[in-house]
């Protein structure tokens, strides 16, 4: 073989057997992926999602945040697995593939309130004391005349600028619109496999007097109350003045009829007044994430802490609550 | 095993068989040179800013102004490191081993500098752009925007072109193995581009395809064989003795190319992307055991009988521990890849562990054993041996210190979401060992200061005045 040729001939094999395997291995098959039919209740972005997603990529939030749930038990708390549906109208993909951060493929759904969102943007420490990510004070304009139209964002004293109100910039406010458009629809039909956790329930409810007298699993409810509660209310519950209530000395929590405590947490709750402070964020509802021993134990957490003696509750009257005000 | 026993010789046999002027030798230092110095230069800008980015894990609030935040640094960081520092500093050195193990004068200078050029230009405006918020779907190592990245295609299909003419000047009939790793890389990887960059199956699920596929082949069919080709040219060359078997590196070569393109699904482990394709991914992670114990028992049993040479000569060094960690690095991402261990340590910084463990600990190793081998040859100019030692041992021990705490720290990271703990307690619990990985970046980074100067005095220093990095030959050993 003439020298010139030998070169083609490997050169040339190792190229044409490389091309082989990329068609067979990531062309066609995303060729076949591309076409995926967006699932039950997916729908495109609006312009305005389309502006957020562009400021959340090219700020990079997708090195600490993944927007995938996998089928996997650790996952559950972010969502149902996702489903090749949930991504049709997702390009450039923001899978990501580091969880500095949580996961936000339901960060609308969890966190549905713009004002903690622009809260934890503008310093996230100042609901979130534990976090490590940056604050985006560059998304905000600080003036010392609020625009018509225009709503500061109630930052708690201690994280506020010294003058001026804060208010977020167009930037900003398509961010914030993206985000809580993320939301998983739920696929006809599906079910989550059952837990083995339910059935830990029972013991729970027999468990020890933790605290003056109430009967829960007190370890529990507080962690439940640190995932799903302290992001707003605070692990103090002092909640965040003008934001969030608290939850320390809160009406509600005290009282010895636990319907309308145990109601918000099951259904959520927005522009509520408490002892004459309108609140404008919207609280989630917790009805089909959690379950009656789990709000129970969150509940008389709640009830037990901070100074607060409520009356205990207990799981089966979070299911009356459940079933009958639907 | 005609072609084998010729072939391993030719390492040595350059020298002999040299039938290039001293003017092209000179022109070759000079584009060697050239290379060596920006990619230097990359390293120092690329590496600071990771610093910076590892001290930002503890001071979350510092430099948090638009153009310093984490999010536009951290790509930055990555891309610098990979498109600055590593792939200039493979290209330059593979000038200089594809001219000189084919015995002849490089095809053109003016297309190397024409290269330089084109790879400084899409690493400039691609840190510009990512600064500047311009950043596409922050899709790992193809964040730049695709203009960019043409860019970046056009430097490489220049050098593969410059390097193609040179090997067919070649003196002797056999093409040195070292070439086929070195072309290999640069034709597969103008592939990998032009895949990345074409839109039309790139929608939503297919670009998460993509995307896997494009992660781990600009990565194994890239760096991996540009790699490879240095330690086959420049390890026998400093134990001046042949490579321990021919045939085993072309086994290496030809299982290289079939299993490492089908792994890149092993990023999406349990992403809604087909079963088949995750699984096929897993199934070629472990056939990736082939080529690298066969690559690496290859490189060891050259070295075999001269492991005191390790501690005479510094390049040799460098290559071993290069050797070692693509050893390790690469068995580790096999393990990563089952889906038991995958299920604990994806999404983790164990991830960013590996990727350290084998970008630094293999290809930067890689490319500083050679450049310490085989540029003092080019220019006639060494650098210090006290330079060397302080460079090698903060960088084998900032390496040590960051792998070891990322692998630590992403596993309880991990190990607390299964458990099932509030998000935030696996955040808070990382703090030290993000700690300690800023530790052993400081001393990655201060290695690179030494780096630095020791190219200074390979290029611009004093004549002579140190010991040819090339060993002795043995006459037991071979």
């Amino acid at each position: 073989m003439n020298p010139t040729r030998k070169m083609w001939v490997i050169f040339g094999g190792a190229l044409a057997l490389y091309v082989l395997i990329v068609m067979l291995i990531a062309v066609i098959p995303a060729i076949d992926l591309s076409h995926t039919a967006p699932g039950p209740g997916v729908q495109p972005l609006t312009p305005l999602h389309v502006q957020g997603r562009e400021v959340f990529a090219g700020n990079g939030c997708g090195y600490c945040h993944t927007q995938q749930v996998r089928p996997l038990t650790e996952d559950k708390v972010f969502g149902r697995p996702s489903a090749p549906g949930d991504f049709s109208y997702q390009t450039p993909e923001l899978l990501g593939s580091e969880r500095t951060g949580p996961d936000l493929t339901n960060v609308g759904k969890v966190k549905p309130s713009d004002v903690w969102q622009y809260i934890h943007l503008y310093d996230p420490r100042a609901v979130v004391p534990q976090s490590i990510m940056p604050n985006f004070r560059f998304l905000f304009r600080v003036v010392d005349q609020l625009p018509a139209g225009e709503t500061a964002v109630p930052l708690p004293a201690k994280f506020a600028p010294a003058h001026g109100y804060v208010v977020p910039t167009p930037q900003a406010k398509a961010l914030v619109a993206y985000l809580l458009s993320l939301k998983q629809q739920p696929i006809p039909g599906y079910v989550a496999p059952a837990e083995a956790a339910p059935a830990a329930a029972p013991t729970a409810a027999v468990a020890p007097a933790a605290a003056g007298g109430y009967a829960y699993d007190a370890a529990k409810g507080q962690a439940l109350f640190e995932a799903n509660c302290a992001a707003c209310h605070q692990a103090s519950g002092a909640g965040v003045p003008g934001a969030f209530p608290p939850l320390k000395g809160n009406a509600a929590v005290a009282s010895d009829d636990p319907g309308l405590h145990l109601r918000t947490v099951l259904h959520g709750a927005s522009g509520v007044v408490i002892d004459g402070v309108k609140y404008s964020s919207v609280m989630p509802p917790f009805a089909a994430q959690l379950s009656d021993a789990d709000i129970a134990n969150i509940a008389n957490y709640e009830r037990s802490s901070w100074g607060n003696h409520g009356k205990p509750v207990t799981a089966a009257e979070v299911a009356t609550l459940r079933a009958g005000s639907k | 095993m005609a072609a084998a026993v010729q072939g391993a010789g030719i390492a040595d046999r350059d020298a002999t068989q040299e039938q290039t002027s001293e003017q092209d030798d000179r022109a070759l230092a000079a584009v060697f040179k050239a290379y060596t110095i920006s990619a230097t230069c990359w390293l120092l800008f690329g590496t600071a800013v990771g610093l910076l980015l590892a001290f930002k894990f503890g001071a979350p609030d510092f430099w948090a102004e638009k153009y310093l935040t984490f999010g536009r640094l951290r790509p930055i960081h990555t891309n610098s490191v990979f498109y600055g520092f590593a792939s200039i500093g493979l290209v330059g050195t593979a000038f200089y081993v594809t001219a000189r193990s084919c015995g002849t004068r490089l095809y053109s200078t003016r297309l190397a500098w024409l290269g330089l050029w084109l790879f400084n230009i899409a690493a400039l405006t691609g840190t510009i752009a990512l600064d500047l918020g311009y950043n596409w779907g922050d899709l790992e190592y193809r964040e730049w925007p695709w203009p960019i990245r043409l860019v970046l295609l056009a430097a490489l299909l220049v050098t593969v072109w410059n390097l193609l003419a040179t090997i067919a000047r070649r003196a002797s009939h056999d093409i040195y193995l070292s070439n086929w790793y070195i072309i290999g890389g640069f034709l597969w990887t103008c592939v990998i581009c032009l895949v990345a960059i074409l839109p039309w199956y790139q929608q939503g699920l297919g670009q998460v395809a993509i995307s896997g596929y494009f992660m781990h082949n600009a990565v194994g069919m890239w760096f991996t064989p540009l790699a490879l080709g240095l330690f086959y040219y420049a390890i026998p060359k400093v134990l001046n003795r042949p490579i321990y078997s021919y045939a085993l590196g072309v086994l290496a070569f030809w299982t290289n190319l079939v299993f490492y393109p089908m792994l890149g699904g092993h990023h999406f482990l349990f992403s809604p992307l087909p079963w088949w394709l995750q699984t096929t991914a897993i199934i070629c992670s472990v056939g990736m055991l082939v080529p690298v114990l066969g690559g690496s028992a290859n490189f060891l049993l050259t070295m075999r009988g001269r492991y005191h040479g390790r501690i005479e000569s510094y390049p040799l060094a460098f290559l071993f521990i290069g050797v070692l960690c693509y050893l390790v690095g690469s068995t580790q991402g096999t393990v990563e890849a089952l889906r038991s261990l995958q299920a604990v340590w994806h999404f983790t910084s164990f991830t960013v562990g590996h990727s350290h463990l084998t970008m630094y600990g293999f290809v930067s190793f890689a490319v500083w054993g050679a450049i310490y081998a085989l540029l003092p040859l080019a220019t006639g100019k060494n650098p210090g041996r006290l330079g060397v030692a302080t460079h090698f041992w903060l960088a084998l021990v900032g390496m040590s210190i960051y792998v070891i705490a990322l692998s630590i720290g992403g596993t309880l990271q991990g190990l607390d979401w299964v458990r099932g703990v509030p998000f935030i307690q696996s955040v808070a619990e990382m703090a030290p060992y993000y700690l300690w990985r800023g530790v052993g970046g400081i001393l990655m980074f201060l290695s690179h200061l030494v780096f630095a100067w020791n190219v200074w005095r390979m290029t611009a220093g004093k004549p002579g005045n140190a010991p040819s990095p090339i060993m002795e030959p043995e006459g037991a050993a071979a």
